[in-house]
């Protein structure tokens, strides 16, 4: 691919938000417009920053990737990014924001007066916050990789330098306009690019093909597989091999494979023949391989992972305090389900494409560049490269919008809460502590598909915060010890099967499938942990909660007249 | 559609084969940082003890024990007598008497009940009624049917802040002790000193919110005199900017005379500085120019009530009045993370920086300054000592004063009170 477009249209983004975040709000104003001066951010710009800050990697590669080779299950990751904030807009955005809360940890003192719980939530955000940061490294070093054939690691090394610098130096002042900007550039970056793709197969005279067959070659192609995988054929297969197939050598000799398992080794050459079917690799995330084995028992693990997990993305709850009021904050989070729903029709379109022009991805381990290669594979010359350069753009404005806003909730949580003292030299060491660790991981790593990564800090956010927010908001006999017990148990028992499958955890059946999806059974345990040991200490339910409760639920204009 | 474009996206090509092990490392990272981190906070909670046993001879080593249990038992105590901070301390001190039960009570009821022998608990109230009268220690036996109850004697020490008896300390042993007897007078009397600072610390809550109410009162005088003088002077040439005047004198009158909450917002600051500047516009004319850049983020910031808008005043005083020339005032408020940062700048005389610490410190005169010092302590006092204002100034250089006000911070909301609840 051409990288005379892609390298100035990233380096063009990363200036933009840079510039964007320390100018954006040099407006002076005289007091004659004093009133414009102080207006507060409105639910439509507050909903496009939510957006823009939530759209992250796993959005805009990782489920056209997943589409492309796991086919319509995987639709349900953008159903659950989105429905998570209908879960949000019911039972959590307008308290929330009464809370008076800026961030997680904060919400768990103001509810329970608790300095211990306050660390424990802390810890937790931080936890979330690096396993999110890890995905978004990931497909930035992927995308680089993809486009311009760089190392792996060049990619997310830019975007962790560029973040943690902009980010310590106090250059993220207009967050919310940087934020916005970044939603609609996203946007644009993946419609503009889509409806030419559309056209070109439109005038491709508008193939079918049905999901369920697997996806088929439509010319002959060669694929060089990257990582050694097993391929488990239906039906036999004639290819033409150069390397190692099932222990035996081949050089350029045209081999027919019987059904069952084969295994291709790495750096392996294959060559098939025009309207071959593209065998499907047995998962190599371990995450797949459960998928795979419990198609039902995964996607409610999934469902109940993204519904339930976005309430306690460090990020999201950020950007809520900018809302001026509790109604304004549930209206807020009404235009974001519609912008976040207007962009998640578009990756599937790329997913469904990249099943028809590029499935051999799925054999190079590299599903998640299918949102990267499809113009120029579909439409190519000048044209195609300015599209892809469009998309590499929005891709990195992806990873900077969500690193940066991870970077900035962890190193807040870092130098409030675990580093000696508070001061602006010490918010720049909690940056470069809060960027380093999930760069040194992604850099070991490498393997994971970018929007499983992501499920599983949703999963562990969906044990830990939404029973500590969903019972902190609704239930009145919460305590701090409960709080505090059900945060370890469900959070602490999705940590460790998040661990647990990361590090490959070997073997399949029924155990592997609970650790590779633990949302299904880690956030009952948190709710039911936090209810039963609350049950167990009544006599620590702190002290004022009902009138916590009623300044979380009473809208503000009634308060006021209630205390006057 | 082009052909033939042998596979590409194979740039990670570099990594064929170690995916495996690198998915192990990565994972081992995961599951050891979180036991460093416990490893590290162990090692920090179990250190201390360890250096202070090291330290000197047995008897120095017994001294800095109970130095460091009393310590320990302080924080409680400093916020009071109640049940919960009863229950806190009681632990500490017992470990400090040595005892087998110690209980605290109030000058009404049993606090807490800390060791062995709990079923004494009611019954123990009724042989403190002497001790809480008149104010001084006695001992007596505790009847006991059952056969091995630990507690058998016990002696009262009253706690007294300011020659009133608050409650009772009540330590319980197996058998006579002159010692215990001693000590707990000795403990008493300390945990009397813990209270009567508590007693100090919520007179001086008490002190400044009279001051916050000082504050409010003063504004008026003044600003009153000086507002209603102008709306006249324009009452015969203008009634219309008249009327306009007084509709902002009425909104900014409102919003400094209310009376719900401690806090505001911001934005409901910023606009009511709004109206105090429409008013001394209205005084001054063009030789006033405010520039204000406010990050809309931090505008549903709450802050104590009325803490910008004597800054401005100072601002506007020190900027204009008894000179003549153009003046100029400019009001930042920007997003700093978990703080917003405001600033208030004017380009007026400044001041000699010796004076103005003179000032905040209390030991200057009143001139003008009483508003500084006092919103400097009560951004002190709400938010701690790290959170006063910092001013930059000398004299001819104008005036630069910065507030950094934290978005959250435990108790404080529209609609909170000041001081202990």
């Amino acid at each position: 691919m051409n990288s005379g477009y892609t390298v100035p249209a990233i380096a063009l983004v990363v200036v933009t938000t840079v510039l964007v975040g320390a100018f954006g709000l040099r407006i002076s104003r005289t007091t004659s417009d004093f009133y414009v001066a102080s207006r507060t951010v409105g639910p439509r710009l507050n909903a496009a920053a939510i957006s823009g800050e939530y759209l992250s990697a796993a959005s805009f590669l990782g489920i056209a990737g997943l589409v492309l080779t796991q086919g319509p299950d995987t639709l349900w990751y953008p159903v659950g990014y989105t429905a998570g904030y209908l879960v949000l807009l019911l039972f959590v955005a307008a308290p929330l924001r009464r809370s008076g809360a800026y961030t997680l940890p904060d919400f768990a003192e103001a509810r329970l007066a608790s300095r211990a719980v306050r660390r424990l939530a802390g810890a937790f955000v931080v936890g979330v916050g690096w396993l999110y940061l890890l995905p978004q490294l990931q497909g930035a070093g992927l995308t680089l990789a993809v486009l311009t054939g760089a190392r792996d690691w060049l990619g997310a090394v830019i975007v962790a330098v560029v973040v943690t610098a902009t980010v310590a130096a106090g250059g993220m002042r207009s967050v919310t306009f940087v934020q916005a900007f970044q939603y609609w550039l996203k946007l644009t970056a993946l419609l503009v690019p889509a409806l030419f793709l559309v056209l070109a197969w439109q005038s491709d005279g508008g193939p079918r093909h049905a999901f369920t067959e697997p996806a088929g070659l439509r010319e002959q192609r060669a694929v060089r597989v990257a990582d050694t995988l097993t391929l488990r054929l239906d039906r036999p297969l004639t290819v033409t091999v150069t390397g190692t197939v099932d222990g035996r050598p081949h050089r350029k000799a045209p081999l027919t494979l019987a059904p069952g398992p084969h295994r291709i080794h790495a750096g392996t050459r294959l060559t098939f023949a025009d309207g071959a079917p593209v065998p499907v690799p047995e998962g190599s995330a371990a995450s797949d391989r459960a998928r795979e084995e419990r198609p039902l028992y995964a996607t409610y693990g999934l469902i109940v992972a993204t519904f339930l997990g976005t309430m306690g993305l460090p990020h999201v709850v950020v950007r809520y305090y900018t809302s001026p009021h509790g109604v304004a904050a549930r209206r807020a989070t009404v235009a974001v389900l519609a912008l976040v729903g207007a962009f998640y029709l578009l990756p599937p379109v790329y997913g469904a494409l990249g099943r028809l022009y590029a499935p051999d991805l799925a054999l190079t381990g590299n599903a998640d560049a299918a949102v990267l290669v499809l113009p120029d594979r579909m439409i190519g010359g000048l044209g195609g490269d300015l599209l892809g350069a469009l998309v590499a753009g929005g891709a990195f404005a992806a990873f900077l919008s969500t690193a940066s806003g991870l970077t900035m909730a962890v190193a807040g949580v870092l130098t409030q809460d675990v580093l000696p003292s508070r001061g602006v030299r010490h918010f720049r060491h909690g940056t470069v502590l809060a960027m380093a660790v999930p760069l040194a991981a992604s850099v070991l790593v490498g393997s994971l598909p970018v929007a499983d990564a992501v499920g599983l800090a949703f999963a562990v956010s969906a044990s830990s915060f939404c029973p500590l927010l969903v019972l902190g908001i609704w239930w009145r006999r919460l305590t701090p010890p409960g709080a505090a017990a059900g945060m370890l148990a469900g959070g602490g028992a999705a940590l460790a099967a998040v661990t647990a499958t990361m590090a490959g955890y070997p073997g399949a059946g029924p155990v592997h499938a609970l650790l590779a999806w633990p949302a299904v059974w880690s956030v009952p345990l948190g709710f039911l942990t936090m209810i039963l040991v609350s049950l167990a200490t009544p006599g620590r339910v702190p002290p004022g909660t009902a009138a916590i409760l009623a300044r979380f639920h009473l809208p503000e204009e009634l308060r006021a007249e209630v205390t006057a | 559609m082009r052909n033939g474009r042998a596979g590409s996206g194979r740039a990670d090509g570099g990594r064929a084969g170690s995916g495996e092990v690198s998915g192990f490392l990565a994972g081992l990272c995961v599951a050891v940082l979180p036991l460093l981190a416990a490893g590290f906070w162990l090692g920090r909670r179990t250190a201390r003890p360890q250096s202070l046993g090291g330290l000197g001879t047995p008897v120095e080593h017994a001294t800095f024990q109970t130095l460091h249990t009393a310590s320990l038992a302080a924080p409680p105590l400093r916020a009071g007598l109640t049940e919960e901070t009863a229950r806190k301390a009681a632990r500490r001190l017992r470990s400090l008497l040595g005892t087998d039960a110690l209980c605290l009570t109030d000058d009404t009821r049993v606090l807490v009940w800390d060791g062995a022998g709990a079923h004494h608990r009611d019954g123990i109230k009724d042989r403190l009624a002497n001790a809480l009268d008149t104010g001084r220690g006695e001992a007596f036996r505790l009847a006991c049917d059952l056969p091995d109850c630990p507690v058998r004697w016990a002696v009262v020490a009253p706690l007294t802040v300011d020659d009133r008896v608050h409650g009772a300390l009540v330590a319980c042993a197996p058998r006579e002790s002159a010692v215990l007897a001693r000590a707990a007078g000795e403990v008493a009397r300390w945990v009397s000193v813990q209270l009567e600072l508590a007693d100090l610390d919520r007179s001086r809550t008490r002190l400044i919110e009279a001051e916050i109410k000082a504050l409010r009162a003063q504004i008026s005088p003044h600003f009153i005199y000086n507002s209603l003088a102008v709306i006249a002077s324009f009452v015969r040439t203008d009634p219309e900017r008249a009327r306009e005047l007084l509709l902002e004198f009425a909104d900014f009158t409102r919003y400094s005379f209310r009376r719900h909450g401690d806090f505001t917002t911001l934005a409901d600051e910023l606009h009511a500085i709004e109206h105090y500047l429409a008013l001394v516009r209205a005084r001054f004319g063009d030789r006033l120019a405010v520039t204000l850049q406010i990050a809309p983020e931090v505008l549903p910031v709450t802050l104590p009530f009325l803490c910008l808008q004597p800054l401005v005043e100072n601002a506007v005083k020190h900027g204009l009045e008894g000179k003549a020339g153009r003046r100029h005032i400019r009001i930042t408020a920007q997003d700093a993370g978990a703080e917003a940062l405001v600033v208030i700048e004017d380009d007026g005389d400044g001041m000699d920086p010796g004076l103005l610490r003179r000032i905040l410190a209390g030991e200057a005169g009143h001139s003008g300054g009483i508003g500084l010092s006092n919103v400097d302590d009560r951004l002190r006092q709400v938010y701690g000592d790290d959170h006063g204002l910092v001013i930059e100034t000398a004299p001819g250089a104008g005036m630069k004063i910065t507030a950094r006000l934290p978005k959250y911070q435990p108790g404080v909301h529209p609609a909170g009170r000041l001081g202990p609840e």
